[in-house]
């Protein structure tokens, strides 16, 4: 027995060699053998023959069905070969062989034979077709198969669906395929039906109950009425969850632009106008890579995250080291002078890429949706986003409490003087705080180029939002930016069903500006002596 | 009385003088040399002038604010805007039934909109005094609320400085809505006529750029009078220590908010002279670019100077105009550099040059024109 894996390949290629021909000749009689008993006058015949070809399992049959359904399986007159008219215009018609499906050229209309259908036996075939999907494959295109069942089942086809639930695997399909078959149950009137039914989300299922609901049958209607109040309060509870999951998205792209000025002006004090321009380096980064690595938009996506951060930091370095450093305790000078290089940088970008906005390609992981029911889905992109967002703030905060350098930075901000008598190098803290800072804009920059245009005003858009975030949070607070972020997000997304997206953004910045004279240091104020800096 | 005073000071008779000169001059040269004179002053250029001299007017608000209280507005922008905003519904209403669709009493884009009667807010505006009166109270309304809250509750420095700008965002914002009534996006535009004169000719062009001049002149007296008086006096001590100001007695709030009130109604005032010799009002003029951009011609002229805000403004937008005429892309580079250049290199910008050329022989040291920077 030990030596039979030896001979396993070679016995195999063997069968292979000998088998397949075989097995093809075989396919094609039992194929033709189908077709023909296809072609009779009786109709009661050709229902038989459908089911026959259902059950033989062909890999052929869905497409013979489907030809049959549409009146292009013929048979040649002379020949009888049977064949699938591609394109019926014109007098010669492009056929395709029935059996093959190869090419055969051309075959005049006068030379071909229908083989027709009635009534009855389209509608067999259908239901048929609806069935044999359920029998593919992939469990995605059952459920896609069975979901589009819902509300069109009839008599015909309850029978041989009762087959199919006893014979499926997936517990989805299943459920779907007893939905389909309640609702036909629910059209007779039966009262039971509701149950299964109950608290489905799909608009089929609602339309079912609706009609079922003013049925004469009382105590259908009241079963039904109960039953579509449920869903209601379902559906309610949906909507309002899909408003706070777009809030938190919101809220987190908020949260990643605001992030970086927590550090750069909450707990370094600098006011860097340039902070916009920061992100938007962090996206062009991204735009960079793409084009550096065609066809690989995903890696590109992954090395633009390490890179963004590189780009921007270093720009920050550059900002801090040519300009704030000489305005130290001047923050009003400085908030003046980095606008400007935040006016350079735009026009920078403007003259160096382009004034138009740049597509950045979002890589296949990243789009689609997570469907959690069957009325609320998720984005990809703007749960990947949400995530990365609280990764990255869990990172900063990991910087700032664990690490040699955020204790020096809390140290320096706290009292410079007393810092530096300590031995700590307050130039050097600076300038790598500031770096950090810009670093998380340039990550910001890489996420935000997935959901927004990639463009030279990218920044601009930004940058008061930023800016409110981090005030209503309370400078010097990662928390309270986070809080403020998030918190902002979902009110924004409450607001704009009533109020249209620009009235929600004009109430919520008013609300800020309200909120600041009544507690100006914001959510989270500072306290003690780091408070008075 | 208060007002005269300031004509006892030097700056003050020399300033009022050099532009009372400027505003002859150029009324000469446009009226009096002959078209094609290289000397002569086109139509044209007169109306450039006026609009810098609104300009100037709009940053010697600024530099009331900045210069002598502290408060970096960035928001004043909006204030210029809403000025201008009212001027443009007087000069709307004057269009009459002249208009595109010819509707007797509503605006074009009102019909456009399928508005079958005016908003309430828009009574009254076919009065010039009326109008004219709410070139002064619309923005001085606004900043009497958004000062009392923001004094109140004593927000200061960089806070108030993102505050104002978030107004003047917030504002924009709803200016581009249609529904709000002042024309969304396009504004206010096609003006005929302002108090029976023609827009279109040249002698109410020079009569506007008049006006403006002698507008500049009275605001900066004011201004001036303000500066000079026991209340500037406060002003600048609540700059420089707000808290010490505070335990000396002084309710620091109420003299922020009157000068503060006074300076947006000074921009509302240039709005209004603004929009009819640009001829267009929209709502890009509340952008926070803007506003920051006014800061800037502050900052280049010398901060609390009041002419040093003058210089600054029309320094920085005859470089635009020229800026923009030979090379546009340029323009935002020179921008930002003077942004950058001006606060790093020039804190006490051009008027700080000046003084030093002046008063290095003479041993003198004026303590009010110097802010001290830690308080901002």
């Amino acid at each position: 027995m030990r030596m039979l894996p030896r001979f396993l390949p070679g016995l195999l290629c063997l069968c292979l060699l000998l088998g397949l021909p075989l097995a093809a000749q075989a396919q094609e009689e039992a194929g033709q053998a189908l077709l023909e008993s296809l072609d009779t006058d009786a109709y009661a015949e050709k229902g038989e023959a459908i089911e026959a070809i259902i059950e033989s399992g062909d890999p052929r049959s869905r497409r013979w069905l489907e030809a049959l359904l549409g009146g292009k399986l013929q048979r040649h007159k002379d020949t009888g070969q049977f064949v699938v008219v591609v394109e019926n215009r014109g007098r010669s018609w492009p056929v395709v062989d029935a059996l093959s499906f190869e090419d055969a050229g051309e075959m005049s209309r006068r030379e071909l034979d229908r083989i027709g259908i009635n009534n009855a036996l389209r509608g067999q075939l259908q239901g048929a077709l609806a069935v044999l999907d359920l029998h593919a494959e992939a469990v995605d295109e059952r459920r896609e198969a069975a979901r589009a069942l819902l509300g069109d089942v009839d008599a015909s086809l309850a029978e041989p669906l009762r087959a199919v639930i006893d014979g499926e695997a997936d517990d989805e399909v299943r459920r779907l395929l007893e939905q389909a078959l309640a609702i036909h149950r629910l059209e007779q009137g039966d009262t039971a039906a509701v149950d299964a039914l109950a608290g489905s989300l799909n608009s089929r299922v609602r339309a079912a109950l609706n009609t079922a609901s003013r049925s004469d049958d009382p105590q259908l209607a009241q079963a039904a009425t109960a039953a579509l109040a449920d869903i209601e309060q379902k559906m309610r509870l949906n909507s309002g969850l899909e408003t706070l999951y777009f809030g938190l998205s919101l809220g987190s792209v908020l949260v990643l632009a605001a992030i970086g000025l927590a550090i750069t002006f909450g707990v370094m004090g600098v006011i860097n106008m340039a902070h916009g321009e920061l992100i938007m380096l962090g996206a062009y980064t991204t735009w960079a890579m793409q084009q550096l690595l065609p066809g690989q938009p995903g890696l590109a996506l992954l090395l633009a995250i390490p890179g963004g951060f590189l780009v921007s930091a270093l720009a920050g370095v550059a900002i801090e080291r040519g300009v704030i450093q000489f305005l130290k305790g001047r923050p009003l000078e400085t908030l003046l002078a980095t606008f400007g290089v935040s006016l350079i940088l735009q026009q920078l970008v403007r003259t160096v890429i382009s004034p138009q906005n740049r597509t950045v390609v979002t890589p296949d992981w990243l789009s689609g949706s997570v469907m959690l029911n069957e009325g609320l889905s998720l984005t990809l992109n703007r749960l990947y986003v949400l995530g990365f967002a609280l990764v990255v703030f869990a990172g900063l905060m990991l910087v700032m409490r664990r690490t040699r350098l955020g204790l020096e930075v809390r140290a320096v901000t706290q009292n410079r003087a007393m810092a530096r008598s300590m031995g700590i190098r307050a130039t050097r803290v600076d300038i790598l705080t500031f770096a950090l800072g810009s670093g998380v804009a340039g990550l910001a920059g890489v996420a935000l180029s997935q959901l927004t245009n990639v463009g030279p005003n990218l920044g601009q858009n930004y940058i008061i939002d930023s800016f409110m975030v981090v005030v209503f949070g309370g400078v010097g607070n990662l928390w309270g930016t986070l809080v403020a972020g998030l918190s902002l997000g979902v009110i924004n997304q409450i607001l704009e069903p009533w109020a249209g997206a620009v009235l929600a953004k004009i109430i919520v910045l008013v609300f800020i500006i309200l909120f600041i004279q009544k507690r100006p240091r914001g959510l989270f104020p500072q306290k003690g002596r780091a408070a008075e800096g | 009385m208060w007002l005269t005073q300031p004509f006892t000071e030097r700056s003050t008779q020399l300033f009022i003088g050099v532009l009372l000169a400027a505003l002859a001059l150029v009324t000469v040269l446009h009226l009096a040399v002959p078209e094609g004179h290289p000397l002569h002053v086109t139509a044209y250029t007169v109306n450039l002038f006026g609009k810098y001299l609104s300009y100037a007017l709009l940053a010697v608000a600024v530099d009331l604010v900045w210069g002598y209280l502290g408060i970096l507005s960035l928001g004043h922008g909006a204030f210029f805007a809403l000025g201008g905003y009212a001027m443009g519904m007087y000069l709307m209403r004057q269009i009459g039934d002249r208009g595109v669709y010819g509707h007797p009493v509503l605006p074009d884009f009102m019909v456009f909109l399928n508005w079958e009667s005016l908003p309430w807010y828009w009574a009254g505006f076919d009065m010039a005094w009326f109008a004219f009166l709410m070139v002064l109270l619309a923005p001085g309304a606004l900043a009497l609320v958004f000062g009392f809250l923001a004094f109140r509750s004593r927000v200061t420095g960089v806070y108030l400085s993102i505050i104002t700008q978030a107004l003047t965002f917030a504002l924009m914002l709803a200016f581009f809505r249609n529904e709000m009534g002042f024309g969304g996006n396009n504004g206010l535009t096609d003006f005929r006529d302002i108090l029976g004169f023609s827009l279109r000719s040249d002698a109410t062009r020079l009569g506007l750029f008049l006006a403006t001049g002698v507008a500049l002149a009275l605001g900066y007296v004011v201004c001036r009078a303000i500066v000079g008086s026991k209340l500037g006096r406060v002003c600048v001590a609540t700059r420089d220590a707000e808290s010490r100001t505070r335990f000396l007695g002084y309710r620091v709030e109420r003299f922020q908010l009157f000068v503060f009130v006074v300076s947006a109604m000074l921009a509302g005032l240039a709005g209004a002279l603004y929009v009819p010799q640009v001829g267009i009002i929209n709502p890009s003029e509340f952008s926070p670019i803007f506003s920051i951009e006014i800061v800037l011609w502050v900052a280049l002229g010398g901060r609390a100077t009041l002419y040093g805000a003058v210089i600054g403004a029309i320094l920085v937008n005859y470089a635009k105009t020229v800026f923009t005429g030979v090379m546009p892309d340029a323009w935002l580079f020179a921008l930002g550099a003077m942004f950058v250049l001006v606060t790093v290199f020039l804190p006490k910008g051009v008027a700080g040059l000046l003084a030093y050329r002046v008063k290095r022989p003479r041993h003198s040291s004026d303590d009010t024109s110097t802010p001290q920077e830690a308080s901002a």
